[in-house]
């Protein structure tokens, strides 16, 4: 049985962790994910779960710990936002080498200095050669259901990555909404147990982690991009069975309005809703706009997102983060290299927006419209990467 | 076995795992070395210490005296200098 339930984003991930009977959490508290830990750990003081809960003193052992955990065979989460996810860099890349399925929800949060606790993704974006799957969420509702999701598409067989699910910090972590969530035992059918490919069982003794050089470690790395390229097709039947089990409808990308669209907005995160929402009023005056918000972004998406462009002629890429010394942001160069790798031409410029969480506001998002209608209409781009929302 | 004759990404296990246990004895190591021990035997009372320092468990104990296994030998040259009879001597290795 579902229900609607009040939850902020980092409860809502929480929530669903809690339904996805997990076996181990090692996690550390930081700002802005802290309440995801806490209310986990509520859970297993109450007896709610039965996962072990391992008090970890700092987001370097955290994922240490899960990795340990993963590699036994248990299904394992975590959680970080930020600094955390930077002290955890080194460990990203041995769960993904190791083939962990580890899920880790992030609220995303500016990285020092200076010191900021508020919204961006530049904490993802240094993150995102890590070799796991990264999916963004643009609302409470879309991380409750991402995170059961993110366990099924992790533990495939032919995936075997770890998965993190995306929130804005504050935006989404702190902000309470309705959210349909089910029933605990449907939940627990829809995942069933992890089945691992290997544990670490002294019946059956396997080395893990043995050092590999110039004759095998290329190998390794190859099968890891092979992984990610498997994930597609997995992602897309666990969206199914996803909404055969709940009517809710995910995929890689989400496009609205983009059937006739000539301008459009790209961006991650929950600035998509609000993208939306100015593009909703703007179609209701006939200015056709639409907005596509990548769910995925590692793997990237590349088929699903030029075949949602494809008749535009203006394209406005919004990005959280700044690439310091790149051309431009990273969704934006990966947006530019997809379009050059299929010989398509499109009119492009770049807004570096919300750094250590400066709003942006609907007006923001209804000039970068105009700008794109403008450029689709003259078909000349005035400012290739442009910064929204900064004081000169 | 040169490197483009082992398997490819599609044959191996994942991961870099190891399915076989003790498989670090294929690995000849011996060929890392630069300097190679020589033991004289004449000089040997066998007392063992080679053998206890070895860092490689390269040193073999035979009946009476020590031989070294040059297939996992490294050539650290550990032996040589904790011989207290000066029996052993660090040759450079030639290819």
């Amino acid at each position: 049985m579902s229900k609607t339930i009040g939850l902020t984003g980092d409860e809502a991930i929480a929530y669903a962790a809690k339904q996805s009977n997990v076996d181990v959490v090692a996690a550390y508290p930081i700002t802005p994910q802290t309440i995801i830990v806490e209310a986990f750990s509520e859970y297993v003081f109450n007896g709610e779960v039965e996962t072990e809960f391992v008090c970890v003193e700092s987001e370097h052992s955290a994922m240490s710990a899960c990795i340990g955990s993963s590699l036994t065979g248990a299904r394992v989460f975590t959680a970080t936002a930020s600094q955390g996810l930077a002290l955890m860099h080194e460990m990203l890349y041995i769960a993904s080498g190791l083939r962990c399925p580890i899920v880790m929800g992030v609220a995303n949060r500016a990285l020092s200095a200076p010191i900021n606790i508020h919204g961006d993704h530049s904490d993802m974006m240094g993150s995102r050669d890590c070799g796991w799957i990264q999916i963004y969420a643009e609302n409470a509702q879309e991380a409750y259901d991402w995170i059961i999701q993110a366990f099924k598409i992790a533990e495939d067989h032919n995936v075997l990555l770890p998965v993190t699910v995306s929130i804005d910090a504050y935006i989404l972590s702190h902000s309470m909404e309705g959210v349909q969530v089910q029933g605990d035992e449907e939940t627990s059918r829809f995942l069933s147990t992890r089945k691992p490919v290997f544990t670490l069982n002294p019946d059956k003794p396997v080395t893990v982690g043995a050092i590999c050089l110039t004759d095998y470690y290329f190998e390794m790395k190859r099968q890891q991009v092979e992984a990610l390229k498997e994930s597609f097709g997995v992602i897309h039947k666990v969206n199914e069975e996803y909404k055969d089990f709940t009517n809710r409808n995910y995929s890689t990308i989400e496009a609205y309005g983009m059937e006739d669209a000539e301008a459009a907005i790209i961006c991650l995160g929950s600035t998509a809703g609000t993208a939306k929402a100015v593009a909703k009023k703007l179609r209701s005056e006939g200015r056709k706009v639409g907005v596509v918000k990548p769910w995925v972004y590692r793997p990237f998406p590349t088929e699903e997102i030029l075949g949602a462009i494809k008749d535009l002629r203006a394209l406005a890429v919004l990005d959280r983060a700044c690439s310091f010394g790149a051309p431009c942001g990273a969704l934006c160069s990966d947006i530019l290299a997809a379009l050059f790798q299929k010989g398509k031409e499109l009119r492009i410029f770049n807004g570096i927006y919300g750094l250590g969480g400066r709003d942006i506001t609907p007006s923001d998002i209804e000039s970068v419209f105009n700008e794109a209608l403008e450029a689709a209409e003259t078909g000349v781009v005035k400012e290739p990467v442009k910064f929204i929302g900064v004081r000169e | 076995m040169s490197d483009s004759d082992k398997p490819g990404w599609k044959s191996v296990p994942i991961g870099g795992l190891l399915l076989e246990p003790g498989s670090a004895l294929k690995y000849k190591t011996g060929d890392w070395k630069s300097f190679r021990p020589i033991i004289d035997e004449e000089k040997c009372t066998n007392c063992l210490l080679c053998w206890i320092y070895c860092p490689d468990g390269a040193i073999v104990r035979k009946e009476n005296l020590v031989a070294v296994d040059y297939e996992y030998c490294k050539g650290c040259g550990i032996c040589a200098n904790e011989c207290p009879v000066k029996a052993i001597t660090m040759e450079e290795e030639r290819r």
